[in-house]
């Protein structure tokens, strides 16, 4: 899961300190590992060094979670590649793409679409495991139908996230 | 893919049932042989975009294709006669003629094409015996398990040599392991014939024997194939 | 989901939870009942759109039946009024009574109009207070009379023309209602002031409402109406029964729903039940409120010369109470019957039909109890004898048609088991039956019994109205009419035949007078005295007797036959009176008044055999030629004349008929041949059929029912069998098979019974067995007439469900 597309996510809702950053991260994504404040300042110095994000102001007083953080053009452009590019599909991938889900709803994207772009991956995937579970042998079979099995899986998993938050977001913009 | 390699081939569907639209300007093409799965959610519109493709219903606008032929322009008993040559069909449970043995099912659509009865029915027994159930050949639908059922659905949409097999959740009733092994008996027997088949599920492992998949959402048609 | 199939039995019905102890709490017994029952009501009112059509369904096809009932427990009544009517306005002038101030002449002269029977009564008041039948205010005068409405309404059309001719008095009035027995009866009251001229046709009356006793009904006829009545109203409760089904399928499913919910299987049944009362309660209501209507249509129907008056329907109550008992009570039992073979199950509805083979021996039960009961009969009811066993005959003929309903299901299973093959619809039906034959046997069995009955009551008539054809021994190739008039003098004796000769349309006429006469000298009140004396021209003569040759002037002596009344005169050399006794209603005897007029038969008079006449009479006796006997000695003579008609000539007899029965009650017409009968036989027969054509509507209608449930059931595969590319054609001839076949082994069955039932009854009556063939052909057509009317009408709705809608499954 990559920490820095989804503090970018975050800043494309609109500007915020550092400290509003982290604590908008850890509510949404967080539960089990809250971010730590290192982290937010180093991922966002790369963010600043490669020109996703720039510093929309400070605040008088010290340290980094006095600087306010915006996303540039590039970020935003950034963001978009990430969401609409699929996982590569492994079973327990659910922190990324919920992450992924929870973002693009957040950003006003279709999460359809990026379900689709996943799905299709996903069966990529799936065809070559039918495929040698047809011409394996049962050892082959099992391990194969585990795989699917978990593909599987994560893919209704995913559409029905996507289905819930979908009407969650709908509730909250209505 | 050229127009040549075009077996069925939808443009611009619409179709609605009183005030919502359950396709809405659907584009859609099945080459020959080819596994296409047809995904999207309940009320997508997968089922209707089905029974446009094989004629059963009219679309409100928008043609359908069949091998050059445009269906809509056909008269329903030529539509009809057409499904019973060259297309077959699997749905997810009902399908069997409850009164008839297993054997009769199968045979029924070559009946309706005016085979007789005897060689219709020794066709049927050769496919129940390839689809492994010609031990119910004598048996009622409704003396038979689901799996067994399923596959004298799939005997009965072969039976014909049809190019194109629709199926509409063919494994929707079934346990995995059966689903699996209806999948695997339809792709094979689809591929051994040269059938194309369309196939309505939502389950991505029953979608995973098909060649390529398309989402329907919306009433709309997302071929898949060339978003990659 | 397919667990709800009720077709697809996935597994063998489960076993109904051993009936444990009851639960502590609750009512119990009778209370239970009700309580269930009270619950089935509250769904057959309220349940929601389906069970409503359900209950309308039902009530309507109950109230059908009940109408029909109702107007059958009426006939009693009908029959009752009209007979105390037509006892209220006769005299049969028995006994005698003296001429008074409240007396007056009477006399019947009944005439036919084109086949129709008019009764005509004349009446001369001889005070001033004479008796004044019902409907009748006031006497008519002489030449003047008093007709039914239909008579007046006849007389004043055109068709009444010719009739006019012959009742020619002035109409002064109508006879009102409380003097006919029906509506379309045709009769008059004439007056007249020249009764008295003939003493041997009026009688003196002094009131009305003397009829004696009543006869009592011939037994054949009385067998003719126990059967008419069992066989067409048997079918009415078949078709009450199959009302009581409609919907049941549906009404099932929603049963299992009140399972899951905790319900046990016997309360479903109860509440199944309840449901059935609130139809059948509700069909008792349509009936009542039909009966209105019934009554008006029935006031203006006629059937064998009957018509009834709407006032006189009146249910009787005892019947009425039957009905409204024993309809509820059946709708009860036929249900619970019903549920016998289906497990009601919390996921669905297991019917174990097709899995039990239907057994036969049970089924041969009710119809070899009938044939116990009627057997023994057979031969002992003869017209003579009164009394018959009304309620064993009509038990036996029930079981006998119960029997056929048991047995079709079976047959129809066992037909339809061996039947292999064919094209792909009549495959498709006979694998429908084999599946479950039940509905379809059942919508039939009605049909079949109707039928059955048709046929048996048919040959009955057939086999009776043969037997009275014979009987008249009638041979209109020699006569179509016989008309008799009374002599005052023998010097009219040829008046009348001269007359017949003259009028259009008469071919040829055959003239006798007839007289009897006591022998010279002996006692006109003693046992061997009176012999019969036929006085005719040879052409005549030849006629009666064998003779070897006869001039003008001859005499023939033709002794008695065997079973004819004694001739004592009838020898060569008998010397006989002319001078005919007079009956003296006062001295109870024969009275000679004057001088004897002795005749004597010539010694050498040739005897010969006589023949039968044209109307199968034998006339033994003294036949005489006018030229031997001098008819102007003769006191007291008849005319006997007969007459062969130009058939050429339209309306012959009616002008015969106005020639001789001018406004007086001297002369009668009688005409021959079989022809009035066999008109009253198409009558019943029409009738027949359409009381077959009707009940085999009503079960038409409840098959069209049970057909559209069928199909409405099957919607979903009826639309993957669309999909397939199923022409119409081949499910619309799956329809049309699936409803032949079973009225087609109905049919053979309700044959193969009526012809049965028919045998055993012309037995009873001791008549030859003969077939009726035309009549079977007929109720053959009506049943293929049926079958093609219920496929007619379930195909709209089968195109309609083969639309692709059912294959929605989103």
């Amino acid at each position: 899961m990559s920490i820095g597309h989804t503090l970018l996510g975050i800043l494309e809702t609109g500007p915020r300190h550092g400290y509003d950053l982290k604590r908008a991260f850890d509510e949404r994504f967080g539960h089990d590992r809250p971010l730590h404040y290192g982290q937010v300042y180093s991922t966002m110095s790369r963010l600043l060094k490669n020109g996703l994000v720039e510093v929309e102001g400070v605040e008088p007083g010290e340290g980094p979670e006095r600087k306010r953080y915006a996303i540039t053009d590039a970020g935003v452009t950034d963001v978009a590649g990430w969401l609409g590019r699929p996982e590569k599909p492994e079973p327990y991938l659910q922190s990324t793409l919920y992450t992924k889900v929870v973002l693009a709803l957040l950003t006003g994207r279709d999460a359809g679409e990026l379900l689709d772009v996943q799905r299709s991956e996903h069966l990529r995937l799936m065809r070559e495991l039918t495929q040698r579970k047809r011409s394996g042998d049962l050892a082959d079979q099992l391990i194969c139908d585990h795989a699917l099995f978990h593909l599987e899986a994560d893919l209704r998993w995913l559409e029905l996230t996507a289905a819930r938050l979908d009407q969650l977001a709908r509730e909250v913009r209505g | 893919m050229t127009t040549a390699d075009q077996l069925l081939n939808a443009a611009g569907l619409r179709k609605s049932y009183g005030p919502t639209p359950a396709l809405d300007g659907a584009d859609f093409t099945v080459g020959p042989g080819e596994v296409v799965a047809v995904m999207g959610p309940s009320g997508s519109g997968k089922s209707t975009l089905l029974h446009c493709l094989a004629g059963i219903i009219r679309p409100d606008s928008g043609a359908v294709h069949y091998r050059g032929r445009e269906l809509s322009a056909m008269s329903d008993a030529e539509r009809s006669a057409l499904r019973r040559s060259e297309f077959g069909f699997i749905f997810q449970f009902g399908q069997l003629v409850p009164e008839l043995t297993c054997t009769e099912n199968v045979a029924l659509p070559l009946r309706l094409t005016g085979m007789g009865r005897r060689e219709a029915e020794k066709r049927a027994a050769g496919w129940l015996e390839r689809l492994e159930v010609d031990d119910v050949r004598h048996h009622r639908p409704g003396q038979v398990s689901g799996g067994q059922g399923q596959r004298v659905a799939v005997a009965r949409a072969l039976v014909t040599g049809p190019r194109v097999i629709f199926a509409d959740e063919p494994t929707g009733a079934l346990d995995s392991l059966n689903g699996e092994r209806v999948m695997q008996l339809l792709t094979d027997a689809a591929r051994d014939t040269g059938a194309a088949v369309v196939l309505v599920t939502h389950e991505a492992r029953v979608a995973a024997y098909s060649d390529r998949e398309i989402v329907v959402r919306d009433g709309r048609v997302r071929d898949m194939a060339g978003a990659l | 989901m397919s667990t709800l199939d009720s077709r697809t039995p996935q597994a063998p019905p489960a076993p109904e939870p051993a009936p444990g102890p009851a639960p502590p709490t609750g009512p119990r017994g009778a209370a239970r009942w009700a309580a269930d029952l009270a619950m089935g009501a509250r769904f057959a009112l309220t349940g929601g759109r389906e069970s409503w059509i359900r209950t309308v369904l039902t009530a309507v096809g109950v109230g059908l039946g009940v109408a029909v009932l109702m107007v059958a427990a009426s006939v009693p009544n009908m029959l009752g009024a009209r007979e105390a009517r037509g006892e209220a306005r006769e005299n049969f002038g028995f006994g005698p009574v003296e001429r008074s101030d409240h007396s007056a002449l009477y006399t019947w002269s009944d005439t036919e109009f084109r086949g129709e029977g008019i009764r005509g009564r004349y009446i001369e008041p001889e005070g001033s207070s004479p008796p004044v039948p019902p409907g009748v205010e006031g006497l008519p005068g002489p030449g003047e009379m008093l007709v039914s409405p239909a008579l007046g309404e006849l007389l004043a059309s055109p068709e009444g023309e010719l009739l006019r001719e012959r009742l020619s008095q002035r109409v002064v009035g109508t006879i009102g209602d409380e003097g006919l027995l029906g509506p379309k009866e045709l009769t008059f009251l004439a007056g007249s002031d020249t009764l008295s001229d003939f003493p041997d046709s009026a009688m003196r009356i002094d009131r009305f409402d003397e009829v004696g006793e009543p006869e009592p009904l011939d037994a054949v006829l009385l067998l003719l109406v126990v059967v008419v009545c069992v066989v067409l109203l048997f079918p009415v409760w078949v078709f009450i029964a199959t009302s009581v089904r409609f919907g049941g399928e549906r009404r099932d499913r929603r049963l299992a729903a009140l399972r899951l919910v905790g319900a046990d299987s016997r309360m479903v049944r109860r509440i199944a039940a309840g449901e059935s009362l609130v139809g059948a309660l509700l069909g008792l209501a349509v009936g009542a409120a039909l009966l209105l209507p019934v009554r008006a249509l029935i006031g203006r129907a006629e059937f064998l010369d009957i018509s009834v008056f709407p006032a006189d329907v009146r249910p009787s109550a005892p019947l009425v109470a039957l009905i409204a008992v024993a309809v509820p009570v059946s709708a009860v039992v036929v249900t619970l019957f019903a549920l016998r073979g289906v497990a009601i199950e919390p996921l669905g509805v297991v019917r174990d039909a097709g899995v039990r083979r239907r057994r036969l021996w049970w089924r041969l039960v009710p119809p070899g109890i009938g044939l116990v009961l009627l057997l023994p009969l057979v031969g002992g009811i003869d017209a003579e004898r009164g009394t018959i066993d009304t309620y064993r005959i009509a038990a036996g003929i029930v079981l006998l048609l119960v029997g056929v309903t048991t047995v079709l299901p079976w047959l129809v299973e066992w037909v339809v088991n061996r039947m292999r093959g064919g094209p792909l619809a009549f495959q498709l039906a006979v694998r429908r039956l084999q599946l479950d034959s039940g509905p379809g046997a059942r919508a039939v069995s009605g049909i079949t019994v109707a039928v059955a009955g048709a046929i048996a009551v048919q040959m009955l008539f057939g086999g009776v109205e043969g037997d009275y054809t014979r009987s008249t021994g009638h041979d209109t190739s020699r006569a179509d009419l016989q008309v008799m008039r009374d002599l005052r003098d023998g010097r009219q004796a040829w008046e009348l035949t001269e007359r017949l000769e003259d009028i259009r349309g008469v071919d040829r006429v055959l003239g006798a007078a007839v007289l009897h006469a006591p022998e010279a000298g002996t006692d006109p009140n003693g046992d061997r005295s009176w012999t019969r004396i036929t006085v005719a021209g040879c052409a005549t003569l030849e006629q009666l007797a064998r003779l070897r040759s006869c001039e003008e002037g001859d005499v023939f002596v033709a002794p008695p036959t065997e079973d004819g009344a004694e001739e004592p005169g009838a020898r060569p050399g008998a010397r006989l009176d002319l001078n005919i006794p007079v009956y003296s209603h006062e001295k109870e005897a024969y009275e000679r008044t004057g001088e004897p007029r002795p005749w004597s038969v010539p010694a050498d008079a040739p005897v010969v055999v006589a023949r039968p006449d044209a109307m199968g009479r034998y006339t033994a006796g003294v036949l005489a030629t006018p030229g031997a006997l001098d008819l102007t000695r003769v006191t007291q003579a008849h005319a006997d004349v007969s007459v062969k008609l130009d058939p050429a000539v339209p309306d012959a007899v009616e002008h015969i008929r106005n020639a001789v029965e001018t406004g007086s009650p001297e002369t009668r017409v009688m005409t021959l041949s079989a022809t009035d009968q066999s008109n009253k036989f198409a009558a019943v027969q029409r009738a027949l059929y359409a009381g077959a054509a009707g009940v085999m509507l009503l079960i038409g209608a409840s098959m069209v029912v049970s057909t559209l449930e069928q199909l409405r059931e099957r919607r979903k595969l009826l639309s993957v069998l669309v999909a397939f590319g199923t022409r119409r054609s081949t499910l619309g001839w799956s329809v049309l098979w699936q409803t032949a076949l079973p009225v087609a082994l109905g049919l053979v069955l309700s044959v193969a019974g009526g012809i049965g039932l028919g045998a055993v009854l012309l037995k009873l009556v001791s008549t030859p067995v003969a077939v009726h063939w035309t009549s079977l052909g007929a109720m053959t057509g009506i049943g293929a007439g049926v079958v093609l009317l219920v496929t007619a009408l379930s195909l709209p709705p089968l195109w309609r469900m083969m639309r692709p809608d059912g294959l929605r499954t989103e």
